[in-house]
């Protein structure tokens, strides 16, 4: 009964724990070198502006798993730097007679709106793949692909690479 | 004779190096990503190149900032790395938008090469 109560008084001053972490530290970060005063003010934002998003009614977040946290940004930070280099490459005139930019539709299979957004930055954060569309019915996803390799499977490389882990990470 | 300037703080020799290093990687890579956003043939071949400066150009220059500054104060800075979150987390929308936009004028238009809306 207690931990009931407690529970309920926890969510109404921290209806969205994450994003008051997340708004404590940037506001720390930005007015730093930050002394008590920043930390007091920094705190009073943290706690008020959840209070606002209330009003909009997101959904919670739930985030599992850290360890996937970590893995994916791991396999995010390969990506961009090999996709960098691949892009610089297909600039400067690389296989300019080979290469072929197409559209490729994927049909997703997660549907939680934190990982459809996760997935957007990760796809539009390594150059060469563009998110285009995304219909949420049908749950296909409309992508512009740079360089556009018969043996690429692309829907296999979102899925494995990303899809999966998001989908652990946000359940 | 090359001094640095007064009001340069004094920088260890490595951190100088490592500084100017990422700066210039991260300044030629948004180079080509420039080049790529005139010489690439369609609006979706374009959308890539730029890309290439809000990532990896970007988080080289950011961690260069973060190196400089914090000789330069004295203590960590870590405060470019909002530049790097806020960067990160915005493009998307532009980059979408932009998609989304050229998508729609380009069926609208019936021209080839483009995916029907049949979702």
């Amino acid at each position: 009964m207690i931990a009931r109560i407690s529970q309920r008084v926890f969510q109404q001053i921290l209806p969205h724990p994450i994003l008051s972490v997340a708004l404590f530290m940037v506001w720390m970060l930005m007015s730093s070198p930050a002394g008590t005063g920043h930390a007091t003010i920094a705190l009073i934002v943290a706690l008020l502006v959840p209070q606002v998003m209330r009003a909009l009614e997101p959904d919670r977040v739930r985030v599992r798993s850290p360890l996937a946290i970590i893995r994916l940004l791991w396999r995010l930070f390969l990506d961009v730097l090999a996709s960098n280099w691949n892009t610089a490459r297909i600039v400067l005139g690389y296989r300019k007679r080979t290469r072929k930019a197409g559209f490729v539709n994927i049909q997703l299979e997660c549907s939680n709106r934190y990982a459809l957004a996760c997935l957007a930055i990760i796809v539009t954060s390594t150059p060469g793949t563009t998110w285009v569309q995304y219909d949420r019915y049908s749950r296909v996803l409309l992508l512009h692909v740079l360089d556009l390799r018969d043996e690429d499977d692309w829907k296999a490389i979102l899925h494995d690479r990303y899809e999966s882990l998001l989908m652990e990470i946000f359940p | 004779m090359l001094t640095a300037p007064a009001h340069m703080p004094d920088l260890p020799m490595w951190a100088a190096i490592a500084v100017t290093a990422l700066c210039i990687f991260g300044a030629l890579l948004a180079l080509v990503g420039s080049i790529g956003l005139k010489t690439l043939k369609t609006m979706y071949e374009r959308l890539h190149a730029p890309t290439m400066a809000s990532t990896l150009a970007m988080a080289t220059i950011v961690a260069a900032m973060i190196i400089y500054f914090s000789f330069a104060e004295g203590r960590l800075t870590l405060k470019p790395l909002l530049i790097a979150i806020f960067l990160t987390v915005t493009t998307p929308v532009t980059m979408t938008l932009l998609a989304r936009a050229s998508i729609y004028r380009d069926r609208v238009e019936g021209r080839e090469g483009v995916p029907k809306d049949d979702m």
